[in-house]
């Protein structure tokens, strides 16, 4: 079963309109306000941190995005997705089934992850020249194709990120349109590598054109960026979901990754959205965190919560 | 519920904060407590039952403040204050620091104390009450220590009387006490009755920080004890509360001669161009006016938006009052508490019963509590829109230009705080020095630091609290000796050897006939020096209304008033024996002219160097202390200096960029009459300077109770000061008398002066990351 299985209608974007972009507004201190305040407005305690912490696990992209990935890490990582947490604190929660939301390799580790998976996790792919996204056009598209024909239900793709940086919002609509095309049924999430576009501004139209071009989900970063995913960033990008929404009557999923390391932070960034957003976010397929070490964090919390000690990393599987 | 069903329903959980060691606290004190003081806890008296607002528990007996008590506490304050205004600076320093570590130390007791006392939420005392309460302290352990070399010579009031509200019961404590200590006074100091517990737990940390006895007395109980420490031998009252209490204890200080300083009701203004971040001015709005639950003096009460963002900013706005969390104050995931009390939630309900607006209102649990609530559909003149609320209440309407977002900010009786929001540079730092408030935000509110001036101006009150502008309320001003008694003279008839001059009014840059239609002879030592109009309420009323219209010289560039103030010199310098001879024909005097003359040479100077300050905030961007004219200012002349006193008090006020209504001295009138012809000749704009002739006793009510005169200086020999004070109470206008002592006339005092021609408005400009 994949868990991009969604009873919302597929965003199906909307024409290119300047206006769209040039209308944000976004006021830099005051969001870094909001989103220096959110972990200290929002907090879980007991039963409710536990819960909300097995959310978190549901709607992680494991992911390993690694030059040295191979089929047999790739496996290992799929074994963790399909078994996140030791079956025995699962059982103890009342969560026997729970699995990450998905797994997110590289194209070549695409095959070995579907077989892995069988059917159970959806796959996800990096896409389009990751992480730099300078490959020859084509290319681009072509790899999208073949990652698609080759299990993956899930599309990371990377925009173009000089066509923000030049104001270019024609030619970043264009780009990304065409790569959702070639996404076919896959749905898209657009990596804006937020920590390359200089400015809230330009993370906030970003978002907004990557949307109106059709994009399933936006996300903040290929991991590979110097800063990667952020609160004030997720919270321009949430408040632009929101806008979207408006205009278009369409929800869009939003997946911050890179730097979601800490079960702290997960529970930060769900009460964010769960403010935000509302609850209907606080699913798989409207989001996901990309992250690779949070998973690890999160175990022992919930060991902690289920035993009262605090637990090891070396009792729990690794991914 | 179970962990998977909260993994279906994704719900908020309950998160308490742990009460133990505040109960603890309290039953180590048998949950009855005394005052504080000369450093010892007193046996409790007749005492009061202290609640908490979210659930009705008792949590302690507090004793009710008598008269007897008051006065041992100001007399323990006396005597412990001669030593502690003796001691260094650096001695001084070293207590306040260790009042900042003492509540740094107990930072948890003191938030959920608060907490249990106030109904606010947990996250508001312990990230914003305490922790700026600390910041308060650790910034004046800083001032204590610079004083000497600030303030060289200072003195400090003595004894101050302090009344803290129940809003923000330790951060108002810290806001009084610090800069009262830095600058070396003692303080008796009276919490609100509803919430005197940190107060109480304050005392601890004195006595633990090496707080001599008796520097630091906390007296407990409701009005009539605050009435009691009014009326006691104090040397400075700060308060902080009510504009209704801020007008009785105006009234109940007027003539005594005391330092008073008054922060008090807001009905500000939040501003919303159509070029703003939407959403941040929407979020913005849960700090401006759902802060401790709206009970904030300068909460952004008003809603004030651009129409066509207007429905746009409403939907946004009522989709994000859904997700405030009121509840349980000691959850640490709640956005709103309780309502401090009981009486405090009926009062906002029947004025809500009041507003012919169209009410939507968020959820909140039953109890002591109410929903974050917007109002719209509201004509101006709805209570909701003018009268301060103290709740959560959000008064919305809307703007379509500018210019008359500006007039409708300033359409109030207060004026304390407003925000001002806008992505557009322009837009945002043109409108933010407009609105008539001590502290305007731009793209923010409610920030607040120790090193920032607080305070308002109309009816919201006057003096600072924090910063240097905060520091200079506790220092005693100088004293000169007492006036002599008004000079008498027989009035001698002698023959007219010239041809009549009887000078007029002069308004609006005219001159006018006086309405009462009665002139009076001036008594010289050799007879009649001329003759003057008696001027009454109606030429006073007249030139308010020409100074008022004279708006632009406030808006002056520096350099055009100094330009203008060396011109008036050098006219005056010209006709500097014509002025001496007048002089010496009203009062036998000596010469004043040159001196004048070099007088308003100086003030001519000081117009575009009375710089503000930038602030040391912790804040990317600038915090700014800017230092805004007061608007129109009436000043009765003395008469020990009539042409020097003249040509200060112009000077000053004009150089600061203020408008005019002076009182000629009574027994020297004609040296302010034969200005106007200087005045003229020295393109002084019409309506700048106003001046009448006339009784100063009689014009000193009128004066003072105009409302529309934004201050009244008293330099006359006439007992005036308790009636302009008293009067002043009406519209809480700055008052500035003599209390029947004489000044220096030829002192360099600028400081003193621009202080009283000034308003310090304080501007934050957050930007950047």
């Amino acid at each position: 079963m994949s868990a991009t299985i969604s009873d919302l209608p597929r965003n199906a974007g909307l024409p290119f309109d300047i206006a769209l972009v040039e209308s944000v507004r976004v006021n830099t201190p005051a969001t870094m306000r909001r989103a220096a305040t959110i972990p200290a407005r929002r907090s879980l305690k007991k039963d409710w941190q536990a819960a909300w912490l097995a959310r978190a696990i549901s709607v992680i992209d494991l992911t390993t995005l690694a030059g040295d990935d191979t089929e047999g890490r790739v496996r290992r990582l799929c074994a963790k997705a399909l078994q996140p947490v030791r079956p025995d604190l699962l059982d103890a929660i009342g969560l026997p089934d729970l699995t990450v939301g998905a797994v997110c390799v590289y194209h070549e580790m695409v095959p070995a992850a579907v077989e892995a998976l069988r059917g159970r996790l959806p796959v996800a792919a990096v896409s389009t020249g990751f992480p730099a996204g300078l490959s020859p056009f084509h290319l681009r598209l072509r790899e999208i194709e073949e990652s698609v024909a080759a299990g993956a239900t899930e599309i990371d793709i990377v925009i173009s990120r000089r066509h923000v940086l030049t104001g270019n919002w024609q030619a970043l609509y264009d780009e990304t349109a065409q790569m959702r095309a070639a996404c076919g049924d896959a749905h898209m999430k657009a990596i804006l590598a937020t920590g390359e576009l200089g400015t809230l501004k330009n993370v906030m139209k970003a978002s907004m054109v990557c949307m109106a071009a059709g994009s399933d989900f936006i996300k903040t970063s290929t991991g590979k960026e110097a800063v990667n995913a952020t609160l004030p960033v997720s919270l321009v990008m949430m408040r632009t979901i929101r806008t979207y929404e408006a205009l278009s009557g369409f929800k869009v999923g939003f997946k911050p990754a890179g730097g979601v390391s800490k079960a702290k932070d997960a529970l930060t960034y769900l009460a964010l959205l769960k403010d935000e957003l509302g609850d209907r976010w606080l699913r798989p397929d409207l989001f996901r965190f990309g992250a690779s070490s949070l998973l690890g964090d999160i175990e022992r919390q919930l060991e902690h919560h289920v035993t009262g000690r605090y637990s090891a990393a070396c009792r729990h599987a690794i991914g | 519920m179970s962990v998977a069903d909260i993994f279906e329903s994704m719900e908020w959980g309950p998160a308490p904060e742990g009460r133990a060691e505040a109960d603890a606290w309290l039953d180590r004190h048998g949950r009855v407590f005394g005052h504080f003081i000369g450093g010892k806890r007193g046996k409790p008296g007749e005492t009061f039952t202290d609640l908490n607002p979210a659930t009705g528990e008792v949590l302690a007996e507090v004793t009710q403040g008598t008269e007897a008590d008051i006065a041992a506490a100001v007399k323990a304050a006396r005597k412990a204050q001669k030593e502690w205004s003796a001691a260094s600076g650096h001695d001084r320093a070293r207590v306040l620091y260790a009042i900042a570590r003492g509540l740094q130390k107990h930072s948890r007791l003191l938030a959920v104390l608060e907490v249990l006392d106030s109904g606010k939420p947990i996250r508001e005392a312990r990230d914003i009450d305490v922790a700026l309460a600390v910041r308060h302290f650790y910034h004046h352990a800083g001032h204590a220590a610079l004083l000497g070399e600030t303030h060289p010579g200072a003195p400090p009031w003595g004894v101050c009387g302090q009344i803290v509200p129940w809003n923000f019961p330790l951060l108002m404590l810290a806001w009084k006490v610090a800069p009262a200590l830095a600058t070396g006074n003692a303080v008796v100091l009276k919490p609100a009755e509803w919430t005197p517990l940190t107060a109480l737990a304050f005392a601890d940390i004195c006595t633990m920080a090496g707080v001599p006895p008796g520097l630091v007395n906390i007296v407990t109980g409701d009005g009539r004890t605050g009435a009691a420490l009014t009326a006691a031998p104090i040397d400075k009252l700060a308060f902080t509360g009510s504009t209704e209490v801020g007008r009785i204890l105006r009234r109940e200080t007027a003539g005594r001669g005391i330092g008073l300083t008054l922060e008090l009701g807001g009905k500000s203004p939040y501003v919303v161009f159509e070029d703003a971040d939407i959403d941040g001015a929407v979020e913005g709005l849960v700090d401006a006016i759902w802060f401790n639950g709206g009970q904030v003096c300068c909460a952004g009460a008003r809603l004030l938006v651009q129409e066509g963002v207007a429905a746009d900013f409403e939907a946004r706005l009522k989709a994000r009052m859904a997700r405030i969390r009121v509840g349980d104050p000691l959850d640490k995931a709640v956005d709103m508490g309780a309502m401090v009390h009981a009486e405090q939630k009926a009062r906002v309900e029947a004025m809500l019963a009041r507003t012919s607006g169209t009410v939507h209102r968020g959820t909140c649990p039953d109890g002591c509590y109410l929903p974050p609530t917007l109002v719209t559909d509201l004509p101006a003149g709805d209570p909701i829109m003018r009268e301060e609320v103290f709740g959560p209440v959000l008064a919305m309407t809307t703007f379509r230009t500018p210019a008359e977002a500006v007039q409708l900010a300033n359409d109030t009786v207060y004026g304390l705080a407003g925000s001002v929001w806008s992505q557009d540079i322009d837009v945002a730092l043109d409108t933010a020095p407009k609105i008539r408030a001590g502290v305007v935000w731009v793209n923010g509110a409610n920030l607040l630091d120790a090193a920032a001036p607080f305070g308002g101006t109309k009816e919201s009150g006057f003096g600072r609290e924090g910063g240097v502008a905060g520091l200079s309320a506790y220092l005693r001003p100088a004293e000169g000796p007492k006036l002599p008694a008004p000079r008498q003279l027989e009035i001698l008839q002698t023959g007219v050897e010239t041809i009549d001059r009887t000078p007029k009014m002069y308004i609006g840059g005219k001159q006018s006939r006086p309405d009462s239609g009665y002139s009076r002879p001036v008594a010289g030592p050799k007879g009649i020096a001329g003759e003057v109009g008696v001027g009454n309420r109606k030429d006073l009323r007249n030139a308010v209304e020409a100074a008022t219209g004279a708006k632009g010289w406030s808006a002056s560039a520096g350099h055009l008033r100094a330009q203008i103030l060396y011109y008036l010199a050098e006219n005056l310098s010209a006709r500097a024996a014509e002025f001496d001879a007048r002089l010496a024909a009203q009062t036998g005097g000596k010469p004043e002219a040159e001196r004048a003359v070099r007088h308003l040479f100086r003030w001519a100077a000081w117009a575009d160097k009375h710089d503000g300050r930038t602030l040391g905030v912790p804040m990317g961007g600038l915090a700014l202390a800017l230092n805004r004219p007061v608007g129109v200012i009436g000043a009765f002349a003395p008469e020990t200096a009539p042409l020097l006193g003249l040509a200060q008090i112009m000077g000053a006020a004009l150089a600061a960029g203020n408008r005019l209504v002076l009182v000629a001295p009574e027994t020297a009138p004609l040296s302010a009459t034969d200005l106007y012809q200087v005045l003229d000749t020295s393109d002084v704009p019409g309506g700048v300077v106003n001046i009448l002739t006339g009784d100063h006793a009689e014009l000193a009510p009128h004066m003072a109770g105009h409302m529309g005169i934004n201050a009244v200086w008293s330099f006359s020999s006439a007992d005036i000061s308790a009636t302009v004070e008293r009067e002043a109470a009406g519209d809480l206008k700055r008052s500035w008398v003599n209390n029947g002592r004489d000044r220096d006339w030829d002192a360099t005092d600028a400081a003193t002066w621009l202080s009283h021609a000034t308003e310090v408005q304080t501007i934050w400009v957050p930007f950047g990351l």
